[in-house]
């Protein structure tokens, strides 16, 4: 019975010949290895965020209006909202982990040489709009971050040269972040981006059956573009084993740990946000992006001025254009990763630095503590034993914000130095022009000091030095008083 | 593929006539199907530029640009600077709160005043304003303005967006529709 309900469909849809062109299809028995689960693995997670994302769609209103409403209910109220949000939120960042692994891998591996140019091409833009995704996602999760966010967005577009106006325009859907901003980043999310990933997977997956897939690297052994095929189908004619069932069993086994992780991370950290509402006049809100585009929030902190628009607008065109093209200028000779060491090099650069800029980024030394002049304490033995005017100097240190930028005592802002030992570092003159003037990132506060204000917080900072070091020593005017003998024996 | 091909030139399943005008006359069949796929072309024409224009539509400089009432210039005191508020004069139902759109009102004194957008030059995040200090600083990247809107330090490359303003029977008004960036200020 069972037989001859399986032999009607086989004879309707040619099942056996589809699935030797497919799954059954033949190849080298050194992919069966643990470094080739990560795309099935990114393939799995795109999956999960199609079903997760459908589901949350249900209830989701994307409406400037109510889309954070409809947020608190799908965490507070509906039935296993807020795992099914959870889930969605991790499935991105396992997403974009994934996917990393893989781009990494077969770079390592040179599976973008020929003749798989065309595979390694449709897999960056993979990447790209699964970025793509990541920022419209964030979008959607309409909250304070998601405005702000969108504010920068904007921000960075309205450098584009020429047609900036426009493209911010364009980019919001009207001239504010209103409404149609928001309905235009679901449509992207929920319809534009992922129909160009279906097709790319589609084109991506097509081009592993009619290419194959890079067998495991041998050191020593070289692509060249005469050779290369007929060595490959001597390989798959001599030792091909078929995907299914030969070789899929790690990718299943990876798959499953993937979505016990997923849902493991889901039921442990809950879902992400939404933070405050998305009310632009609440600007007790400091904006940081999503983990995946911290280096970029960090880089945007620590790079000069001058060097921004470029870094914006042009740096990730040629960054992008040479990850696309890499193998057009590099696409034969050695795989191996064994015998390519600028390949590694050039990973291990690129994630030491990603890793870094991400890190800085999750604590921002950069951005001042708007809250830390009225909510740091000041560490009893900076106040002890202080002369009224160097007392007067620490309650001014609080209330002219200064706190907000300087730490004392381990609290306090990171933009500017922590001044625990500043009269080490700076004589009283320096302390004095310092203040008034500022420098660097310093505001200059001959505005808005009395001198008698500032008397008096150069007089405390003159106190901030350790017993055991001697304070920072004006040497012109050591010399202008004394003789050069006088001074010898003073320093000495 | 394979299969077309199959039926093209075996033809079993295939009803006679039409094998017979295929194989009869070729330069018909060409002319067939570039007459086909040049009127599909225009079809294609016909609903994509429409649609083009549609998604684009927003593609333009232009934003309609009104006076809004920040309310009676008694509101802001002297010598302080005050945040306010107006509702974004092109807005939609459903815009909800986005349509509230904060800034920051410096009146220096009985009649002269300024008011700033919110947003910092750098990335547009929001800059608070801190009294004591006399200073506008911006949570994201660090930027600092002066009270007047002018740059004080950190990255963003000019001073605060500045709003057209305009005193008319005791009311504040300003000059607003739009986002403020580097290319495209107040």
């Amino acid at each position: 019975m069972l037989r001859s309900i399986a032999l009607w469909f086989e004879e309707r849809l040619h099942l056996t010949k589809l699935f030797e062109a497919t799954g059954g299809h033949k190849v080298p028995p050194s992919t069966n290895s643990w470094f080739y689960v990560f795309g099935s693995g990114t393939l799995l997670c795109f999956l999960l965020q199609i079903v997760t994302g459908t589901c949350l769609a249900f209830v989701y209103v994307p409406s400037t209006n109510e889309a954070w409403t409809s947020l608190q209910y799908l965490n507070n109220q509906q039935f296993l909202g807020w795992f099914l949000r959870a889930v969605h939120n991790w499935g991105s960042i396992f997403m974009v982990g994934i996917m990393t692994l893989h781009l990494v891998q077969t770079f390592l591996f040179g599976a973008y040489k020929y003749p798989r140019e065309l595979t390694w091409v449709s897999g960056c833009f993979l990447f790209l709009c699964t970025l793509g995704m990541a920022f419209t996602g964030q979008v959607l999760r309409f909250d304070q971050d998601a405005y702000w966010g969108l504010g920068i967005g904007a921000s960075i577009m309205g450098r584009v040269p020429l047609v900036g106006a426009q493209v911010v325009h364009l980019m919001l859907a009207g001239p504010t972040i209103a409404g149609e901003t928001l309905s235009r980043f679901f449509s992207l999310h929920v319809f534009v981006v992922p129909g160009m990933i279906l097709a790319l997977v589609s084109l991506h997956l097509r081009l592993v059956l009619t290419r194959g897939i890079n067998e495991y690297p041998k050191p020593g052994s070289v692509v060249l573009k005469e050779s290369y095929e007929t060595e490959y189908e001597d390989l798959i004619k001599k030792t091909g084993v078929p995907f299914v069932p030969n070789v899929i069993g790690k990718d299943l086994i990876f798959s499953a740990f993937l979505v016990i992780a997923i849902v493991t991370c889901a039921v442990v950290f809950g879902p992400a946000g939404p933070s405050g509402p998305p009310n632009p006049t609440l600007i007790h809100t400091a904006p940081k992006p999503d983990f995946y585009f911290l280096p970029i929030y960090a880089i945007l902190a620590l790079l000069p001025a001058y060097m921004e628009t470029f870094l914006l607008l042009v740096a990730p065109v040629i960054g992008v254009a040479l990850l696309i093209l890499l193998p057009f200028y590099s696409g034969t000779g050695e795989k191996s990763y064994r015998r390519r060491p600028m390949a590694v090099v050039v990973v291990l650069l690129a994630a030491l630095t990603a890793g870094l800029l991400a890190y800085l980024g999750t604590f921002a030394p950069w951005s001042p503590h708007m809250e830390a002049w009225s909510s740091a304490s000041t560490p009893p033995a900076y106040v002890s034993g202080r002369s009224a005017l160097e007392l007067q100097g620490a309650i001014l240190i609080q209330s002219k914000q200064c706190r907000n930028c300087h730490s004392l005592g381990g609290e306090g802002g990171l933009r500017g130095p922590a001044l625990d030992t500043v009269a080490t570092r700076l004589t009283h003159d320096q302390l004095i022009r310092q203040v008034i003037q500022g420098s660097g990132n310093m505001p200059a506060y001959g505005k808005n000091l009395r001198p008698a204000e500032v008397a008096a917080l150069v007089a405390f900072m003159q106190t901030l030095r350790p017993s055991y070091q001697p304070p920072a020593r004006d040497s012109t005017r050591v010399a202008a008083a004394n003789p050069l003998a006088k001074d010898l024996r003073a320093s000495r | 593929m394979t299969q077309n091909d199959q039926d093209l030139s075996c033809g079993c399943d295939k009803p006679a006539v039409a094998v017979a005008s295929v194989s009869q006359s070729p330069s018909r069949r060409n002319l067939l199907f570039k007459v086909g796929a040049g009127l599909n072309g225009i079809a294609a024409a016909f609903i994509g530029v429409p649609l083009l224009g549609f998604v684009l539509s927003t593609f333009k400089r232009e934003s309609t640009e009104t006076w809004i009432s920040l309310g009676p210039m008694e509101s802001f005191p002297r010598g302080e600077t005050r945040l306010a508020a107006y509702r974004n004069p092109v807005n939609k139902p459903w815009d909800g709160d986005t349509a509230e759109v904060p800034c920051w009102v410096r009146r220096i004194d009985q009649e002269s005043f300024q008011v700033f957008a919110i947003n910092c030059t750098h990335l547009g995040c929001p800059v608070r304003w801190f009294q004591a200090s006399r200073l506008f600083l911006c949570p994201c990247h660090g930027g600092a303005f002066y009270e007047d809107g002018s740059h004080a330090s950190g990255p963003p490359p000019r001073g605060l967006f500045e709003y057209r303003h305009k005193v008319e029977s005791g009311e504040l008004k300003v000059l607003g529709g739009h986002l403020p960036t580097l290319a495209e200020p107040l």
